[in-house]
């Protein structure tokens, strides 16, 4: 029986294209209305910060003492802060500090947690020991302190901001990591995989890896959040960003003293931080239910 | 039949699950009594909809995605589809008692099996903590375990002891309707064994009435008087022990028995059933089993089989018959 | 003389454990013929998974000999046993777990080949893949399936193709019926066994269901905690089983038949814990013919007759 059914395949041979999986994902990621709305937001604020210089109707650094403090008008949309500036203008620039320390921040920790808890979960023993018992300190510390400490020690700065955020979150990265592919580990189709004689290698990048990737992956779009909210926290105090680069965290810093009487000096900055991270967790929420193959509709 | 000892009536029952995928009819036009005493034994595959139905009876049913969508259910001559929550509540545990599956999920990790079963006796009587407690030992004595082990928490029982729990718990408020889920599936044979035996003994002790659901056609033929065979949510035969294991007529239940290997036969060639069980959400138009069915005709693929008594209490649903 | 394909000699598995060693394979011997099922029958915990595992070198053995085509695998190097894997190959019980549910059912077939670079080009993968296809019969249609698209005994028909794709000529079993429908489980079964004929494959089987066991096997071994209790061919252990253990096992099976007088043995109370087991017979505290000798000292595997081996001091 299997003789004939042979040779009539070989002649007629259908060569396999692949059902992109990535596809799948999107249209269940679309379906979720809550979470189209997120993109949209994200792409509003990729698309100001990228091109900040063509929308914003005003140099944000550009002082004039004449127009301080003005209210939100039709010149000034969101209104003119303590030194005259555009606070609209300021706002959009603001999204590019916020955007790539959120984006660097969280590659940062992402890799570097990740590789540490992807080698703690595959090979565990004394390693995974060693390695986790460190992140239980770096854990054991409220990050807000620890990037407090970091930045101090290493100075303030753009740079210096980013790799302390990264630090300060990178233990989380390492724990979702170490146990999605302890998970993993033991399931019965890397069993298989080894009794086909694959490598450590095959089985890491072919299954463990693209397994383990679905919880990384919503945690990247939570923290991005966090990484954000983070950094104006930072500016807020003083150890971030130097004035006067618009940033939104230092805008809200300095504006709280005229809070009284100018409000939309902190207002719209504020508005912008909960912008900003209300859409990564809308988006983080829809890649949950969208990344699990199980979760059938 | 004898009306008089009549426990359980349903008529015409149909439950639907509302999907995005579109409605599964998990049960539909089901129709079933059986009398006071006696053990009946649900039988089919995954997807049949034992369950479903008899978590229907129970009310146990998810509201969403589930939905009733008719039928009646008469338990002891009163519909239970038209009980409130609460009236309900002093039925389920009281009156009906289930069973399920596995031992495991069933008990509380963080409650000794003791008061576990306590709590169900003083849930449905006005007694005192200490005396629903002597009554769990003397629960637990019944089911073959030892009194003083009642303090145990469930991690401290093999399973077989934590089914034995399990039931002790559903018969501790003497059940007029056992529904017992699978009891025995996740049980090793011999261990298996020893808990059928037990529960027959306390069911012909206690005169309760039983719906055992299995697939184990083995276990029906020890344990039931009456069997209903379920197919994509319908009763495709139903009749005594005698009539299903001596006489079965319907395709399906036939089918059955020629693809299980028999252990007492010399040599046997299993003839499985073809094809696959048909998709819930877009069931055969006509007779549900027709895609598989050796025998099907013109008829079965646009018009469902009416239910017929072939003989007294031998009921199918096939245009063969 | 048919040539013995799987030999196993005095193997041992201990786990580590916090109370101490378990002794899942407690010196087990055995042999396979080329071309026939070996049934492994136990109640879980008995160690029959573990042997499953430990032949393939899934798991490595605490002590003891593995023939393989008369090679001893324990002997072989990573590298050296890559090549040997090619011809041993295992099929798992759970079918979910068993596939990687991001992996398409043709990149599932496909992995065995591709690790062991079977071919050059593309063309050929594919011819090989819908080819196991189809001798598993899985329609075409379901190679851009998923697993979770899927129902039980078509994710098992995957894994059964992706045990055939590097042409094995042993298979470990483990229950690979055992999660699926009585209607589904016949078709599993007959394709196993028209497998069998086809390829002149030759079986592990490992299962807890007798009633299936018996249909397939040409040998059986009851294990009970760690060790064989009995070994015979198939109709022996049925027809004439010796060890109290494999009697009470048998009884306590459920027959699909009334009118049938069953002398069930029950047997009282539960398995031991394997962790640090007590010397003597391992069943000694459920048997009833338990004397002092079988608390003292453990029996041995003896022939009572013709390849009939049991480890009872009662026999």
């Amino acid at each position: 029986m299997s003789n004939v059914t042979l040779q009539e395949s070989s002649e007629l041979v259908p060569t396999y294209k692949k059902k992109s999986q990535k596809a799948e994902v999107w249209r269940r990621f679309c379906r979720n209305k809550k979470a189209v709305v997120g993109l949209i937001m994200l792409c509003v604020l990729i698309f100001a910060a990228i091109f900040a210089q063509y929308i914003a109707p005003y140099d944000p650094i550009e002082q004039n003492l004449k127009n301080r403090l003005q209210k939100p008008s039709v010149e000034h949309i969101f209104g003119t802060d303590e030194l005259g500036r555009d606070i609209l203008s300021r706002v959009i620039y603001g999204s590019r500090i916020s955007v790539s320390v959120g984006l660097i921040a969280v590659g940062i920790a992402c890799l570097l947690g990740g590789f540490l808890g992807a080698i703690a979960g595959y090979y565990g023993g004394s390693l995974d020991n060693v390695i986790m018992r460190f992140m239980d300190i770096a854990m054991a510390i409220p990050s807000i302190l620890l990037n407090i400490a970091i930045v101090s020690a290493l100075g303030s700065g753009l740079q210096n901001m980013m790799i302390a955020i990264g630090i300060s979150t990178m233990p989380r990265y390492c724990r979702i990591m170490r146990s999605s592919i302890m998970s993993v580990r033991d399931q019965e189709f890397v069993e298989a995989s080894k009794a086909a004689g694959a490598s450590d290698f095959f089985i890491i990048t072919q299954h463990i890896i693209p397994n383990s990737m679905a919880p990384m992956i919503v945690q990247i779009s939570m923290s991005v959040g966090t990484a954000i909210l983070s950094c104006a926290s930072l500016s807020f105090i003083g150890l971030g960003i130097e004035p006067p680069t618009p940033e939104w965290g230092a805008m809200l810093s300095t504006g709280r003293d005229f809070i009284r009487n100018s409000p939309h000096i902190t207002t719209f900055p504020g508005a912008a931080i909960m912008f900003a991270i209300y859409a990564m967790n809308l988006i983080g929420d829809g890649l949950r239910d969208a990344l699990d193959p199980k979760l059938k509709d | 039949m004898e009306q008089k000892n009549l426990l359980l009536k349903i008529k015409d029952l149909t439950i639907n699950y509302n999907t995005y995928d579109g409605i599964v009819k998990a049960v539909e036009g089901l129709n079933l009594s059986m009398s006071n005493g006696q053990t009946l034994g649900l039988v089919g595959e995954t997807g049949a909809g034992k369950t479903t139905t008899v978590k229907g009876i129970m009310r146990l049913l998810p509201d969403p995605p589930a939905k009733i969508v008719r039928g009646e259910i008469y338990f002891d001559g009163e519909n239970l589809l038209k009980k409130s929550k609460k009236e309900m509540r002093s039925i389920r545990g009281k009156q009906i008692s289930m069973i399920f599956q596995d031992p495991m999920t069933s008990l509380n990790p963080v409650m000794t099996v003791g008061d576990q079963i306590a709590e169900t006796i003083r849930l449905h009587n006005d007694i005192s903590k200490k005396q629903s407690f002597e009554e769990a030992c003397t629960m637990l004595e019944q089911v073959g375990i030892k009194g003083e082990r009642a303090g145990d928490y469930p991690h401290q029982l093999s399973g077989g002891m934590k089914q034995r729990v399990v039931i002790a718990m559903a018969l501790a408020c003497n059940p007029k309707l056992l529904i017992a889920d699978e009891p025995t599936t996740a049980l090793d044979v011999t261990i298996q064994a020893q808990v059928l035996e037990m529960m027959k003994k306390l069911i012909a002790q206690y005169n309760t009435s039983v719906i055992m659901i299995t697939h184990d056609l083995g276990i029906v033929a020890e344990t039931c008087d009456y069997i209903a065979i379920m197919y994509a949510g319908e009763i495709v035969e139903y009749g005594t022990k005698q009539h299903i294991f001596l006489n079965a007529k319907h395709p399906y239940t036939k089918g059955l028995f020629a693809c299980i290997p028999d252990i007492t036969a010399e040599d046997n060639k299993l003839t499985p059933i073809e094809g696959l069980m048909p998709d819930p959400t877009n069931l055969p138009k006509g007779c549900k089993f027709y895609p598989r069915c050796p025998m099907a005709g013109k008829e079965c693929e646009n018009e469902n089989p009416a239910n017929k008594e072939i003989e007294n209490g031998h009921f199918v649903k096939c245009h063969f018959v | 003389m048919p040539e013995k394909l799987l030999e196993v000699k005095n193997l041992k598995k201990y786990f580590k454990t916090k109370q101490g060693y378990l002794h899942a394979v407690d010196d087990v011997n055995f042999a396979i013929n080329r071309g026939k099922t070996l049934s492994l029958v136990g109640e879980s915990g008995c160690g029959k998974s573990t042997i499953g595992r430990v032949v393939l070198r899934l798991l490595e053995a605490t002590a003891g000999e593995i023939y393989f085509e008369g090679a001893n695998i324990r002997d072989l190097d990573k590298m050296q046993m890559r090549k040997y894997r090619k011809k041993m190959q295992i099929v798992f019980q759970d079918p979910y777990s068993s596939l990687d549910s991001r992996k398409s059912v043709y990149e599932s077939i496909a992995e065995p080949l591709v690790v062991q670079k079977a071919f050059t080009n593309k063309k050929q993968y594919a011819k090989r893949v819908y080819e196991l296809m189809d001798t598993s019969g899985l329609a075409q249609r379901f190679a851009n399936a998923y697993p979770h698209e899927l129902d039980g005994g078509r994710r098992q028909r995957v894994g059964i193709a992706r045990a055939l794709a590097l042409n094995p000529s042993f298979i470990v079993l483990d229950e690979p019926v055992s999660a699926l429908d009585v209607s589904i489980q016949a078709q599993v079964l007959n394709l196993l066994q028209q497998l069998q004929d086809d390829l002149n494959l030759t079986y592990l089987f490992i299962s807890h269901d007798l009633s299936v066991v018996k249909h397939i096997s040409d040998m059986v071994a009851v294990m009970y905690l760690g060790k064989i209790v009995e070994l015979a061919n198939c109709k022996s252990i049925f027809q004439n089983p010796v060890h109290p253990y494999t009697k009470a096992l048998l009884s306590a099976v459920p027959i699909p038949k009334i009118n049938v007088k069953l002398n069930r043995i029950i047997l009282e109370g539960d398995v031991p814990s394997p962790i640090n087991p007590k010397p003597g017979c391992r069943f000694a505290g459920r048997c009833r013919l338990c004397s002092s000798v079988c608390k003292e000292s453990d029996p041995v595997l003896t022939e009572v007759d013709r390849g009939h081996f049991v480890s009872c001091f009662n026999k």
